[in-house]
């Protein structure tokens, strides 16, 4: 189903300071969008918020037709299975075998208690087991199938996660700042990853970016947030100095010799790097 | 030194007297009740130093008479192995019995306790289900077995089956507390992981938190199975199976040479127990 992912006004607050302050989006069916900004602007809990990690205090999200922020029991998993979710940490179950771990992007797949209850015993259909070994072998992760998340390095894990997400054959991944934890190599690959899969399978991906370099090269749409506020919003090419100057509060070039380098002009570096 | 210096170091002065304060007073209101509680309860040094020689009296008393020339002689020649071992078959039979009721009820104990354990974790919600299910807990390992054991008679019968029960609802309560703090323990990212994949709260269970936490609620479940072998032991005393009833015997008919020779044999099968236990956890954890 191609429907356009609706962003009304959501707002929430923690404490006095606001986390989102009424956001509205509208993401069209098959995009590739960057959300930028610094931390605490608000990027990590609009994404929750759409997968129903976190609840907003006011405003909804509608997708075709279906009001998302209202779901409940098998709705709402049906919901979470069809907008996949990536971490920061890749959140992956660490003492289970990659294999395993992809094969829980399945568990909503099934119905009837008593494939509930195989689930519970550990057990999975062979097609199951033939999606995740295939899904692996795109990635170059099919020697890793039998060993344990844990053994895996960052970029690895990461790419089980998108292995995971694919599992879920979603509409759209979201992906909450997936390359912050990664070295520049890395974090290429999974950003590489990332577009193939918005590519090739005309998946929606919603990326939440710590800096905006990336964004600019592989997205074709780039959001920027601000203390909650959507502050720009336009293509790669749109986004000037004096607009990515409005993001970040600062000039976004290399710290004048002498200053202490800002968080976002070690990541520029290291992103260069690559 | 810069002002700024001066103020941190002032304020680290100051917190540290105000820890040493609270340390104080703590310890203070800790020996009070310490005193208190030994008045209340008639712990007298006085009793307590009169006695001491007495236990090892009691010692002297349960020692069997071993004589190296006769020592492994047959069971009727005195002082021999054989001799102080006299009903080694029976016993074995009887430690076998116990060994086999502790570990029943470590299994059903265990298995009442791991769901009862997840609903009463607190970093799984669930909040009314947590509430019903420490309370349960609370309820099953506050009353003492043999309290079980002796309601569980009057409805059963004497033998091993109530005893059996008595120890599961004990272990039950008890495993399932330590099993909640082993899952509380858990990393909660694969929890989120799964969840948003549209993972149920049972299969979040399952797939998140167990795996993390299988060698700790493994440990302690092996862990009381060890104490559930005591229990066992014990639990014989009012009538429900096993060696107890046996120690029971000859401890009240003062068969001090035969206490002894009991009391050696349930320390070797503890022993022999801990062994393998060991080696299981260790290939469990390695899987």
């Amino acid at each position: 189903m191609n429907a356009t992912l609706e962003i009304q006004s959501l707002s929430r607050r923690f404490g006095n300071t606001a986390a989102l302050d009424a956001v509205s989006l509208s993401i069209p069916a098959g995009q590739m969008v960057g959300i930028i900004g610094r931390s605490g602007a608000g990027k990590s809990t609009l994404l929750r918020m759409i997968n129903r990690m976190a609840e907003p205090d006011a405003g909804r999200i509608v997708w075709g037709g279906q009001q998302v922020t209202a779901l409940r029991g098998q709705a709402l998993r049906d919901w979470r299975t069809g907008c996949a979710m990536i971490f920061q940490q890749f959140n992956l179950v660490q003492r289970l075998d990659v294999l395993t771990n992809v094969m829980i992007g399945r568990l909503n797949r099934r119905r009837g208690i008593a494939a509930r209850i195989t689930a519970l015993l550990g057990r999975f259909p062979d097609e199951d087991r033939a999606l995740a070994l295939s899904a692996l072998e795109r990635f170059d992760l099919l020697p890793t199938a039998l060993q344990r998340a844990e053994t895996l390095s960052g970029g690895q894990q990461q790419r089980v996660a998108i292995c995971r997400a694919l599992l879920q054959q979603p509409h759209t991944i979201l992906a909450d700042e997936p390359i912050a934890s990664l070295d520049p190599r890395n974090a290429r690959t999974v950003m590489e990853a990332l577009r193939t899969v918005n590519r090739r399978d005309d998946i929606t991906v919603v990326v939440n970016l710590h800096h905006l370099d990336a964004a600019r090269e592989f997205c074709g749409r780039i959001i920027g947030m601000q203390a909650g506020r959507v502050v720009f919003d336009g293509t790669p090419e749109q986004l000037t100095e004096a607009a990515a100057e409005r993001i970040y509060g600062a000039p976004t070039t290399r710290p004048a010799h002498g200053s202490e380098p800002t968080e976002d002009a070690i990541l520029a570096a290291r992103w260069a790097v690559a | 030194m810069s002002a700024a210096l001066r103020a941190a170091e002032a304020a680290f002065h100051e917190r540290r007297r105000r820890r040493q304060a609270s340390a104080l007073l703590g310890g203070a209101v800790l020996l009070a009740c310490f005193l208190a509680a030994a008045r209340l309860a008639e712990f007298h040094p006085d009793t307590l130093l009169a006695g001491l020689p007495r236990i090892g009296e009691y010692f002297l008393r349960i020692a069997p008479e071993l004589r190296w020339d006769s020592l492994l002689s047959a069971s009727e020649m005195e002082g021999s192995l054989a001799f102080w071992f006299y009903r080694l078959d029976r016993w074995s039979l009887l430690l076998l019995e116990t060994a086999q009721m502790a570990a029943l009820a470590t299994l059903l104990g265990a298995a009442a306790a791991l769901p009862l354990s997840f609903a009463s974790a607190r970093n799984l919600g669930a909040p009314l289900a947590r509430f019903l299910a420490r309370r349960f807990l609370e309820a099953g390992r506050t009353v003492p077995e043999i309290v079980f054991a002796l309601i569980l008679i009057w409805a059963f019968g004497v033998g091993a089956l109530p005893g059996i029960l008595a120890i599961a609802l004990h272990t039950a309560g008890a495993l399932g507390r330590l099993f909640a703090d082993a899952i509380e323990n858990v990393p909660m990212r694969p929890w989120e992981g799964v969840r948003a994949a549209g993972g149920t709260w049972a299969e979040a269970c399952r797939y998140a938190v167990l795996p993390a936490a299988a060698p700790d609620l493994l440990s302690h479940a092996i862990l009381r199975f060890e104490v559930n072998i005591r229990s066992a032991s014990v639990i014989g005393f009012v009538g429900a199976g096993g060696i107890g009833e046996e120690l029971y015997q000859v401890i009240s008919f003062n068969h001090y040479e035969e206490v002894s020779a009991i009391v050696l044999l349930i320390i070797l099968a503890v022993i022999a127990c801990d062994l393998l236990s060991e080696r299981l956890r260790r290939r469990v954890i390695g899987a």
